[in-house]
């Protein structure tokens, strides 16, 4: 029953008698057309009936929203219109506006420029750091450290929360206990406005690290060993195999594991909102949060503003990687 | 490469070096999970004494019996397996047929539909947070399990993977069932989705994860305790009447925990080489 998607049969060559040309020449033509119709038809029909369940719920749950958060970005849109939505009125950009004076956004995308300043390199350093490790060869338990190291990625941010808080408990705290068996007196890490943010940075390095050393396992496996047997011959040294071999080799490995991260730790949210609630003194208020908070406190047309402005920085820091660590011509 | 029965003096001491490093961050990882497991056993006491002890001295299933009897976490266990189930189930469904129409059929509008899909990859998710709850809101799904479905029941990620995929899957197959005259359904079923295992796989355990992680939207969206799911049911706990009992937050996080470390463990080698070659988390 089904037709190959091929083109239409080609019209035949015209017959010699007059007649039949007339019969034959215009049937054919209409026919194929006819075909060709009923096949696009069919084709559309097959194709979107496979898309069309997907497509129904992304329009639904996915595009829409995004069309209708740039709608109510430009709107004072506020949670007791849900019940009016004639109330609601076009604001042009006094969202905007409104957010590039208030101190608390300030605030908090000054704490997540730091926060992605120092943890993006912080991750990638750690996570190259066991991939090299874990690839120099040497290792044996292989697959139990990468297994280990992964943990914190899969688990629960709730769970780590709980226990993270009770580590870095000022009185009961291994943290601190092991700090007093230093002689130092430990801090109160969560509740002490100048180490609540550095925390929170060590806690995502901590949880993240593990994603990238899987990915740049995997490119560090991809680099052809003659590379380095050549380098060897030329007599480099660990060190000088590592830098003038494996770091230009893993260049798209790298840029690839900076922009995914630069992109997760823009979105700062769960961390702080399980460990520290954007305190003490908004010291660890994040920009998702204080989208979260507005979008709490009802103002939904402020919110919807802030979210994109987070997206053009996401967009911005993408591209900053992009030119920083793309290979060199 | 170099035998390493010819190991140097400076080999070795390379090796010890990178042995200790490497143990010394894999302690610093799983300590404080096995922390986590043996505390969950310690009665309130024992979990706060300085210095505090490693091993229970004295073993309790104190806090287990009330985290099931005092509080319902055998409700939220089950709600957490529904939802995060539904959204898995959901997504190997609907992403890997569009995937399939997206790889291996030819229509219009295709090229539109993976153009928008893959524009929504970057966005991110506050951005759709409050039109979605708007939207939930409106349809009265607020404290339902449709709405805590509904929204993450097909993601681009997953068209994405299936896609890559399915082009790699040679067409001379799919030609071959259609012209022993095999229909659309049992092509895609018979043929297509049996060579897809891996990339099903990798979905499917994502998939799993993030949603029995997933913590804000249901967090939003349940405002009950029945519709509670183990995180939020945790997160709230951690923070409201029983903020001070660790024992009982151990546990909590415990169960929170042990299903994923169970899928994790188990099925670590496919879930790390498909963390590896596709990227996603």
């Amino acid at each position: 029953m089904a037709t190959p998607p091929m083109a239409p049969a080609p019209t035949p060559a015209p017959t010699v008698e007059p007649e039949t040309r007339r019969a034959v020449r215009p049937e054919p033509t209409a026919a194929g057309l006819r075909r060709l119709r009923r096949l696009r038809r069919r084709r559309a029909l097959v194709g979107w009936g496979f898309a069309a369940p997907f497509t129904v719920l992304f329009v639904a749950f996915m595009a829409l929203p995004v069309l209708a958060s740039l709608a109510m970005s430009v709107t004072d849109m506020r949670s007791t219109d849900l019940r009016n939505p004639f109330a609601v009125e076009f604001v042009g950009a006094r969202n905007f506006v409104r957010l590039f004076g208030d101190e608390l956004f300030h605030r908090a995308a000054v704490n997540t420029a730091i926060f992605v300043v120092v943890g993006v390199p912080l991750t990638i350093v750690a996570g190259l750091a066991a991939a090299s490790g874990l690839n120099s060869g040497l290792i044996r338990f292989r697959s139990l450290f990468r297994v280990g190291f992964y943990l914190p990625v899969v688990t629960s941010i709730v769970a780590i929360a709980v226990v993270w808080r009770f580590l870095l408990d000022p009185q009961a705290g291994p943290v601190n206990n092991l700090l007093r068996l230093l002689g130092v007196d430990g801090p109160n890490w969560l509740a002490n406005p100048t180490t609540a943010l550095p925390s929170i940075t060590v806690l995502a390095v901590w949880r993240n690290f593990g994603f990238l050393m899987v990915i740049f396992l995997a490119g560090l496996q991809a680099i052809p060993a003659h590379l380095y047997e050549a380098a060897r011959l030329d007599g480099a040294g660990r060190w000088q195999q590592f830098r003038y071999v494996t770091l230009p080799m893993l260049r798209p490995t790298l840029l690839f594991g900076a922009v995914v991260t630069g992109i997760g730790y823009l979105q700062l949210f769960e961390e702080p909102f399980v460990m520290t609630q954007g305190g003490p003194l908004s010291s660890t208020l994040s920009v998702s949060y204080h989208i979260y908070n507005q979008f709490g406190f009802g103002n939904y047309g402020y919110a919807a503003a802030a979210s994109w402005v987070l997206f053009v920085a996401i967009v911005g820091l993408s591209v900053l990687q992009f030119r920083l660590l793309r290979a060199r011509d | 490469m170099g035998g390493t029965d010819m190991l140097r003096r400076r080999d070795r001491l390379a090796r010890a070096v990178l042995y200790a490093v490497l143990l010394a961050g894999l302690v610093v990882v799983v300590a404080p999970f096995v922390w986590m497991v043996l505390s969950s056993f310690k009665p309130e006491g024992e979990i706060r004494r300085v210095p505090p002890t490693w091993w229970p001295e004295t073993f309790t299933l104190d806090n287990y019996a009330r985290l099931f009897s005092q509080l319902d976490f055998p409700r939220y266990f089950l709600n957490s397996v529904l939802v995060a189930g539904l959204i898995t189930v959901g997504n190997l469904v609907f992403c890997s047929a569009v995937g399939y129409a997206l790889a291996k059929l030819r229509f219009a509008g295709r090229q539109v539909l993976f153009a928008t899909v893959l524009g929504t990859l970057m966005v991110p998710g506050m951005v759709t947070f409050v039109p979605q709850f708007v939207l939930v809101s409106q349809l009265g799904l607020v404290n339902t399990y449709a709405g805590l479905v509904l929204p993450f029941l097909a993601g681009p990620f997953g068209v994405f993977l299936m896609r890559q995929y399915l082009l790699s899957i040679p067409d001379d197959l799919i030609e071959a069932a259609r012209v022993d005259g095999a229909g659309e359904l049992r092509i895609f079923w018979r043929v297509v989705l049996p060579l897809c295992g891996p990339a099903l796989a990798t979905l499917g355990i994502l998939t799993f994860l993030s949603s029995w992680n997933s913590f804000l939207w249901p967090l939003v969206v349940a405002t009950t305790e029945d519709k509670y799911t183990l995180p939020v049911a945790l997160a709230l706990f951690s923070v409201g009447q029983h903020r001070t009992s660790f024992g009982l937050l151990l546990a909590g996080a415990v169960v929170v925990v042990l299903p994923v470390l169970v899928v994790f463990l188990v099925l670590q080698r496919q879930f790390l080489r498909g963390i590896a070659t596709t990227g996603l988390k």
